[in-house]
């Protein structure tokens, strides 16, 4: 039988190779199922994987799709390296898009050139509200955030319905459930290249990908925060042995995460939509959680799995038009991506060795 | 009481070995228990008695050494077995669910098939028949201590047990809970069952035991009558002999200023296997050793809890500092005062495994380093800091590490430790409290710890040491008190006190009657 | 007025089968958050099944055992590999996603016969009633059986108290032999069936076609079922008859236009589990033990 012994020191060339070998191998079993399902595998695959970088306007399409990923994924970091599980980006994205969108909605006549910076602050802070509420149930109750913070996901989706289809519904939409537009001031616009004109849907929201994830990255690495998240999700009794506050720490890793996905919503309307509807995320926060896996809980690394998995998706509508497969095969590759991936942290975890039954 | 003149042997370990590594737990140890018989267990921590029993009950393997039942040998290799044998064992900390009501456990670890009627039937006879009252319905996370100990050994009486194991079972008790528990022990052993009884409880084991075995690091030094014997013939063995003519090492007397006072602290215990502190006061002055010594589990880990700041105390008071409150103060307040401590635990306390040396040296070191700093720089951390730092504690103090900056848990047990100290000192604390210095160490490393200990002492630093190690209590202090069932023991100068004494001490029921004073 | 608590039932049939393999599962302390997925890999198995071999009923056992090929899937990580339970489910429910939708691509558009409702002899001929409890499908039936035998399995059987036992201590379970990872195993499968069969009753019985997603988040509803009712089956049929009149009562509630608006009565489930799960985690509760204390640990058997 296999027999697993924990390693004293993590291998550090796994820590690159697993991604590599797991992206590898992915396609390699993708390859398999689609044979299996009658699909041509070789077609299938270049749709999913070549076809995204074949155009200049694909390629700037695959950023767009990336980007509310990476967003989210930058602040879940925090908390997953502090081993608390917020499964609730999904909703705190939507809130966070909501409070906002509310906002712009409802004054209309504010500045608009600071429109959407006073946008952006109150989507964190929608999105850090809503994660608000499994971070004070789990320090004060200890209760389980995963259950609350899911729970709450539900209820977002069927607020925004809410709130779409009624208080700010716009009467001219003819039946369509919709708010008004944005006023200009809230548009997040595309960005044009001179000579070109804009490339696909390439827009400035993708540029906060460069603010964001490099702040995260210092954070992380460089701040006490940083060192106090890396500590608590090694050793919660070391925690306090080092004077730091364990309960502190857990509610502002959830704050930040919550405010990320939140950014990441206002982004993602304020660019995409230009208005509300009665559904804006397309399950980013849970996808989100795939890309923190696959980018190894590591700021740069979560850039290159949005990329990747952003390409996926792309590369799966692209296959839906051309060979006619139904794109939620995106999440066929996910899926068996993650898989790897845990796998190979398993490895990383543990020496497997094989030993004759009963010694 | 077992009749020794013609006795049928039941139970009969011949020449036990066990090593862990490098260490031997156990040493060639004889044990023969006879039918009916009490038979004790005396050891210190670290004397081998826990390693012993595990391997009675089939929890381990002896490397060497035969285990017969009734003359004829058998192989323990599982509890599964152990218990086909009639072998039941107890544990200190149980093994009970919480979730699921008494009957429910019972059947659990039953092999025989059986209905639940029955189930219920049968316990009802048994609690009756054995003065173990218990309602088989009853939730188990709803019982107290002494009721779940009940569902513990009625547990074992289903399965028609030969010999029953007890782990310290006196442990978790209040008096009352511990006479009928008594009662009930010497109505099973007339029955014809036999007791393996580990303890540390001298006057328990005289009431109880028919037999005692002692053991010292890892060998059985003495199997006596405990009837025919006195409690300091006891604490003198337990100890050893060795003790007893052990000299202190010389260091420069320590002065009479106080530095740390704690007075009258009481905390509650935070669950059903904690201990309470009750009334404890002492205090230690600048370059003083005061030796806490003790048996595991008797409120060390709640002392210590209570004196670092991880948890805080009922009222400021309990604790001065220089004459001033700091009860309700915190890690980083006390460490910010000079006061350090080395927890007992090494990994995923005093150190996180995961992280580099300088990470952890981070770990306490880390106002120090904000302090030097303004605001902005105070905002990012410079590895530069931390990594001079932590190859200065390596250097200092002879650190052996596989590689430049290794993880924590690359390093050994010793020179992880020696790395902790050496890391809680570097900051130049005014008082150091350790706490299990040396448990696991080798020896060289241990060597180094101890001088390291008296070199601070001698520099002017109160020191406290709580340990189960006697030979380091007694080499080290200027004055011991025992910590038993979370109350302390007056505190002694060393010149004032004998290893008999403390051994004493150790094994009996502090209260706060006048037991706990030395004649 | 018959007809809408037949509806009632009807969209809670699904959620009380998800709802009672799920909360088998989480007994044995594996938190299993591919519920979703496994639902629909039983809806897209049963409609494949029953496509092409004609009966209904090889749509209930093709339904179960794509669910149990899913749970085992998760097993073999979350058990064996001792990965992350959370985001193995995840995993799991993105994977079969994407597995179901791609192999029921071609099953677009087609319809297959309905389960037939199973008249219970006299006793649906009772006035009330007898129309609405006796005259059901198999599939509801095996629900309430479930439900009934679940209830006596962890309570008066020994396996049961000792799946009971693994998700409260683990480690205490192993030490007295017990083998954990297979008992997690078939708890988990147990799961998945169940998963499978809640699934499978959509396209038997709902709406006999397939559609990506079919399942609309039911599994996700099934898992906050699991702890609305504190992991004790009975309170899975209250829960899911609630979830599912609620529902329900979203579509009525806009006909006929309720002063409350239809989302917001749709959050009350949620928000009523999230109160559930409060009340029985914090101080509030005496009892610390509903929650199964080994949920979502994985059982590290290491040398």
């Amino acid at each position: 039988m296999i027999v697993f012994t924990p390693r004293n020191k993590i291998s550090k060339n796994w820590i690159f190779l697993a991604p590599i070998l797991s992206i590898f191998l992915t396609v390699i079993l993708g390859g398999f199922i689609f044979t299996f399902l009658g699909y041509n595998p070789g077609e299938t695959l270049y749709h999913i994987f070549i076809s995204p970088f074949t155009r200049i306007d694909r390629i700037s399409d695959v950023f767009v799709k990336a980007c509310p990923l990476i967003i989210i994924g930058t602040g879940l970091i925090f908390c997953f390296k502090a081993n608390v599980w917020n499964i609730g980006a999904e909703g705190q994205f939507i809130i966070g898009a909501l409070l906002a969108g509310s906002f712009g909605l409802l004054f209309p006549e504010m500045d608009t050139k600071f429109l959407l910076m006073i946008m952006l602050f109150i989507g964190f802070l929608g999105g850090a509200l809503w994660a608000f509420i499994p971070a004070i149930l789990k320090t004060k109750l200890n209760v389980n955030e995963i259950l609350v913070s899911l729970m709450l996901v539900y209820v977002a989706m069927l607020l925004i319905d809410f709130v779409v289809r009624g208080p700010l519904r716009d009467p001219m939409s003819f039946g369509f459930p919709l708010t008004k537009a944005y006023p200009e001031g809230a548009l997040i616009n595309k960005i044009p290249i001179p000579g070109i004109g804009f490339l696909g849907q390439l827009h400035y929201g993708v540029m906060s990908i460069f603010i964001l994830v490099p702040i995260a990255w210092v954070i992380i690495n460089k701040t006490l925060l940083g060192f106090q998240i890396k500590v608590l999700g090694s050793a919660p009794k070391a925690t306090s042995f080092a004077g730091f506050k364990e309960k502190r720490i857990t509610i502002i890793v959830l704050l930040l995460s919550g405010g990320l996905a939140g950014i990441a919503g206002v982004i993602e309307v304020s660019a995409n939509m230009g208005q509300l509807q009665p559904e804006i995320s397309f399950g980013y926060g849970f996808t989100a959680i795939i890309v923190v896996f696959l980018g190894r809980l590591n700021p740069i690394g979560i850039i290159l799995a949005g990329i990747i998995i952003a390409t996926v998706k792309l590369g799966a509508d692209n296959a839906q038009m051309a060979i006619g497969i139904p794109k939620v095969v995106t999440g066929l590759f996910e899926g068996i991506l993650l898989f790897f991936l845990l796998t190979g942290e398993t490895l990383q975890k543990y020496q497997i060795a094989w030993k004759k039954y009963g010694s | 009481m077992a009749n020794r003149k013609e006795p049928k042997i039941l139970f009969n370990a011949h020449k036990i070995t066990k090593s862990f590594g490098n260490f031997k737990a156990n040493d060639n140890i004889n044990i023969s228990i006879v039918k009916g018989e009490i038979h004790a267990l005396l050891g210190e921590n670290g004397a081998g008695k826990s390693t012993l029993v595990k391997m009675f009950y089939g929890i381990l393997k002896p490397d060497s050494g035969t285990i017969e039942l009734n003359n004829q040998k058998i192989n323990i290799s599982s509890p599964n077995l152990a218990r086909s044998h009639g072998i039941g064992m107890v544990f200190q900390h149980f093994s009970l669910f919480p979730a699921l009501n008494v009957a429910e456990n019972i059947l659990i670890s039953l092999d025989k098939k059986i209905t639940f009627n029955q189930l219920i039937l049968d316990i009802t006879e048994l609690s009756k028949k054995w003065d173990l009252s218990i309602d088989p319905l009853k939730q188990v996370n709803e019982l107290s201590v002494g009721e779940q100990q009940r569902v513990e050994i009625i547990r074992c009486l289903m399965q028609n047990p030969r010999l029953l194991i007890m782990d310290e079972p006196t442990s978790v008790l209040t008096p009352q809970e511990i006479t009928s528990l008594f009662k009930i022990l010497k109505k099973l052993a007339k029955s014809g069952c036999s007791i393996l009884y580990i303890s540390h409880k001298l006057e328990e084991i005289i009431e109880l035991a028919d037999q005692v075995t002692i053991l010292k690091s890892g060998k059985s030094i003495a199997t006596i009558n405990p009837k025919k014997t006195t409690t300091s013939y006891l604490a003198e063995t337990m100890v050893g002999k060795e003790i007893v003519k052990l000299k202190k090492i010389s260091k420069k007397p320590s002065t009479k200023k106080i530095a740390l006072k704690i007075i009258n602290l009481n905390k509650q215990k935070e669950n059903n296997f904690g201990t309470n502190l009750n009334n404890i006061n002492f205090e230690v002055n600048y370059g003083e050793i005061l030796g806490i010594a003790g048996i595991a589990g008797n409120g060390q880990i709640e002392l210590m809890e209570t004196l670092t700041g991880e948890k805080k105390c009922q009222y400021d008071k309990e604790i001065l500092f220089d004459n001033k409150p700091i009860g309700f103060k915190g890690v980083q307040e006390r460490r910010d005062l000079g006061i350090e401590t080395i927890p007992e635990e090494r990994n995923f306390h005093a150190s996180v495994p995961d992280l580099r040396l300088h990470e952890n040296t981070f770990l306490t070191c880390h106002q120090k380093y904000f302090a030097t700093k303004n605001f902005f720089s105070s905002l990012f951390i410079n590895p530069q800091y931390s990594l001079d730092e932590s190859i200065r504690i390596i250097e200092d103090n002879d650190v052996r590490c596989p590689e430049k900056n290794p993880f924590a848990s690359q390093l050994s047990g010793g020179n992880l430790q020696k790395f902790i100290l050496g890391r809680s000192l570097a900051s130049n604390p005014k008082v150091a409290i350790f706490s299990q210095p040396t448990w696991g160490v080798d020896i060289g490393a241990a060597t180094l710890i101890r001088q390291k200990l008296l070199n601070i002492a001698n520099d002017g630093k109160a020191v406290i040491l709580i340990s189960q190690d006697l030979e380091e209590i007694f080499q080290l202090s200027d004055k011991i008190s025992v910590i038993s069932n979370g109350y302390l023991s007056d505190i002694k100068s060393i010149k004032d006190i004998s290893a008999i004494d403390v051994g004493l001490l150790m094994g009996s029921n502090l209260n706060n009657s006048n037991e706990n004073k030395i004649i | 007025m018959d007809a809408l608590i037949l509806t009632i039932i009807a969209t809670s049939i699904p959620l009380l089968l998800a709802a009672s393999g799920e909360l088998i599962a989480e007994k044995s302390g594996v938190l299993n958050l591919g519920v979703e997925g496994m639902m629909l890999s039983g809806a897209v198995g049963a409609f494949g099944a029953v496509l092409w071999l004609g009966n209904p009923y090889f749509g209930i056992i093709a339904g179960a055992i794509s669910g149990i090929l899913m749970a085992s899937v998760f097993s073999i990580f979350t058990i064996n590999l001792m990965t992350n339970q959370v985001a193995t489910g995840l995993g799991l429910t993105i994977f079969a996603t994407g597995f179901s939708g791609l192999a029921g691509a071609p099953l677009v558009g087609k319809t297959i016969p309905y389960l037939p409702k199973i008249e219970i002899y006299l006793l649906s001929d009772i006035p009330l009633i007898g129309n609405i409890f006796f005259k059901q499908d198999l599939l509801a039936y095996i629900s309430i059986l479930l439900i009934i035998l679940i209830t006596i399995f962890l309570n008066s059987t020994k396996p049961g108290i000792v799946l009971r036992a693994v998700g409260d201590n683990h480690n205490n379970a192993h030490s007295i032999g017990y083998p954990i990872k297979k008992i997690r195993w078939l708890a988990t499968c147990f799961g998945g069936m169940c998963a499978g069969l809640g699934g499978a009753y959509i396209p038997l019985i709902l709406t006999p076609h397939w559609s990506e997603g079919m399942t609309s988040g039911r599994g996700w509803i099934a898992i906050a079922l699991v702890v609305f009712a504190s992991w004790i089956p009975w309170r899975i049929i209250v829960g899911a008859l609630l979830f599912g009149g609620i529902t329900i009562a979203q579509f009525v509630g806009q006909t006929r236009g309720w002063p409350i608006p239809s989302q917001i009565l749709s959050m009350m489930p949620y928000i009523a589990t999230i109160i559930a799960l409060t009340m029985i985690s914090g101080r509030f509760s005496k009892n610390k033990s509903i929650v199964p204390a080994s949920l979502g640990k994985p059982f590290v058997d290491v040398t």
